[in-house]
């Protein structure tokens, strides 16, 4: 899924302190899963921005409304009797939430309440890790189901560096060497010769390098 | 500020501290009318909403009264309950609400003296903090 | 001879080969670069000049290079792939090329976060390996990364970098073998201290027969005091300092500290010329470039060959 934090409040209020009426966004996708921007994010949101504008001297109106995906034009479209009603939009969705209610209402100030950190998954409660980085053409087939694009910090194709230590990365005891993971899971599978295997300069166009990505299914779209 | 009679909003679990909140009552121990009992069924129940919501309305202070450590009756719920408790002491601070306003507590149900020692001690700590910024910002 | 590197001739006659390495300023005084080589003119028959080294801007290793070039010594270009892609590396390999640099060391860099611009960017678009497989296809193939024929390749002598006491262990043999598949002329180590974990790991070096396929330059590095001993020991990742060393260096007043470092390297030096496979040392005295020429006198490296 995509993760995502909330930002600091102070962030958040010099946002939306120039306006009166705030339509207040959540969504039920990913930013509900890792407790970020679901109903329950979006109701503590609004209950800590009127008490710190309270505090200010200023108030503010706040209609708190979650959508079941914001990055769907058709859950959008929900918000049309409302938009009037508000000043400007601040979502608790991922950025591309953000993005499509900014599309949807050109003359309507849209601010983003969350910062979109990485695709990951939950490791335990509360607990999330970063997991793929969406490079468009993937390796885990090759890497034992264990990404060096997302994992590594440096991104080696061909690792582990000379910083490996105990099964850790040089950058910090809490980050996980992924070469000595892809390394013990090729040792469990009896595939140790594929480590031998030079892994060719990657093609970066179909991870961005060629600019913003599409895809288009032609039995789909209309 | 003399006559500054702080509401206090306690969020007791069901299976120790409201109880002991009643054998206070029948032991004739005195404690605070200021604190306003909200029966859970466990600390952990207790949602950061709620805390906040208490605030929102007018608390100058809260507090989650939850088992002693290990004595949940469902398992950890008073664990969780702490932790929550210290994620919403830091949402506070960035609303500008000092976090001394919140509190978590733990006791037995057979505590009927720590009970009203806690209310006490936590009125007269709230007292000496004054109003809570919300209220004397909507006053 | 695939190359006209000095350091190619020198290991290609059969003798131990000696290198050292120069950090170029993090200022832009010719001077500081010009000054530390001169300790090493005569001394070593090439000098490494680092690339931004623990991540810290420094002045170019390609200018430090053609500095170097100029005072008539032998550079040996260190190129990280962190700062730079393979565009921006290309076009530096063909300028080095052009400016009289032959030798250079392919590395994918410390990371970032070790440096003084931990908010910088880690490029890493290609790797380590993927750059010896880059600079032998444009030297070997005349064609650029991208396929395109270049006009007038570059001929570099390929070095490539091996850390025999990082994790896994197992690992590293292997991981040597990818590089020297990937077209690694000769090999620069990790500063060895714990011999007997280099000589585990020679021998399956020997084993794969990879000495035979590549030169191997055994690193080694003075240790200043017990203080930047305990340092190295601690903190540097992928070094392995024993305690004995660690303690012999502490045994010794302050001041006799210095000297009891340059004997442990030497000593080492002795060691490892025993150990089959090591074809020469890079001999890294971080800031202590003057002691170089001592080393490989009192180690028995002196005079240098002199090769056409």
């Amino acid at each position: 899924m995509i993760t995502a934090e909330r930002k600091p409040l102070e962030e958040i209020i010099d946002y939306v302190k120039p306006f009166k009426r705030i339509l207040l966004l959540g969504c039920n996708e990913c930013v509900t899963v890792c407790a970020a921007g679901g109903r329950k994010e979006v109701g503590l949101l609004a209950s800590g921005l009127q008490m710190a504008m309270l505090k200010a001297g200023s108030s503010i109106e706040i209609r708190e409304h979650t959508l079941e995906r914001q990055c769907d034009p058709e859950y959008v479209e929900e918000l049309v009797p409302m938009i009037d009603g508000a000043d400007a939009i601040l979502s608790m969705a991922c950025g591309c939430g953000v993005q499509q209610l900014a599309m949807r209402f050109k003359d309507k100030p849209v601010f983003p309440a969350v910062n979109t950190k990485f695709m990951g998954g939950s490791q335990r409660q509360g607990v999330w890790d970063e997991r793929c980085q969406g490079c468009g053409d993937c390796l885990l087939g090759i890497t034992g189901g264990i990404c060096p694009i997302a994992r590594c910090a440096k991104q080696l194709m061909n690792g582990p560096c000379g910083g490996s230590c105990d099964g850790k990365c040089e950058i910090g005891e809490d980050v996980e060497c992924a070469w000595h993971l892809i390394w013990e899971r090729l040792k469990a599978l009896g595939l140790q010769d594929r480590y031998l295997e030079i892994m060719p300069a990657k093609d970066w166009r179909p991870a961005g390098g060629a600019g913003p990505r599409k895809i288009i299914r032609e039995d789909l779209a209309e | 500020m003399e006559s500054f009679e702080p509401v206090i909003v306690a969020f007791c679990c069901h299976y120790c501290a409201y109880t002991a909140a009643d054998m206070a009552g029948s032991q004739r121990l005195p404690y605070p009318s200021n604190v306003k009992i909200v029966r859970v069924p466990c600390s952990g129940k207790v949602d950061a909403l709620h805390i906040l919501k208490a605030f929102e309305k007018g608390a100058d202070g809260v507090y989650v009264a939850g088992c002693l450590e290990g004595d949940c009756h469902f398992k950890n719920g008073n664990d969780k309950a702490a932790r929550r408790v210290d994620y919403v002491k830091r949402y506070l601070e960035e609303i500008g609400i000092e976090s001394e306003r919140l509190m978590m507590v733990r006791m037995s149900a057979g505590m009927g003296a720590r009970f009203a020692q806690v209310a006490t001690e936590m009125t007269e700590k709230i007292r000496r903090l004054g109003p809570s910024p919300i209220k004397a910002a909507a006053a | 001879m695939k190359t006209d590197s000095y350091l190619e001739k020198v290991l290609a006659a059969g003798h131990l080969a000696v290198t050292s390495e120069c950090g170029p300023p993090r200022g832009a005084t010719a001077a500081s670069v010009q000054d530390k080589a001169k300790y090493l003119d005569g001394v070593v028959d090439a000098v490494n000049i680092t690339d931004n080294q623990t991540a810290m801007v420094r002045m170019s290793s390609f200018a430090g290079s053609v500095l170097v070039r100029q005072q008539g010594m032998h550079p040996l270009l260190q190129m990280v792939t962190r700062d730079r892609n393979r565009l921006a590396m290309q076009a530096d390999i063909l300028g080095a090329y052009a400016l009289g640099i032959n030798t250079m060391l392919c590395l994918s860099g410390d990371h970032t976060k070790f440096g003084d611009h931990p908010m910088a960017m880690n490029v890493h678009d290609i790797d380590s390996i993927q750059l010896i497989q880059m600079v032998k296809t444009m030297r070997d193939e005349g064609k650029f990364q991208g396929g395109a024929e270049i006009k007038g390749a570059p001929k570099m002598f390929i070095g490539a970098a091996a850390n025999p006491f990082a994790d896994p262990f197992e690992l590293r043999v292997m991981r040597l073998a990818k590089k020297i598949a990937a077209g690694a002329d000769f090999i620069q180590t990790q500063c060895i201290f714990n011999i007997e974990k280099f000589e585990r790991w020679m021998e399956g070096v020997r084993k794969m027969g990879l000495h035979k396929k590549c030169y191997i330059l055994a690193g080694v590095t003075p240790m200043k005091s017990v203080g930047a001993a305990r340092y190295m020991k601690n903190r540097v990742p992928g070094m392995d300092v024993p305690t004995e060393l660690v303690e012999r260096m502490g045994s010794v007043e302050k001041e006799k500290q210095p000297e009891e470092g340059i004997a442990i390297c030497v000593e080492t030096i002795e060691r490892l010329k025993q150990v089959e496979g090591v074809a020469g040392f890079h001999i890294m005295a971080i800031d202590w470039e003057e002691k170089v020429e001592e080393i490989v006198k009192k180690a028995g490296l002196y005079p240098r060959p002199q090769v056409q």
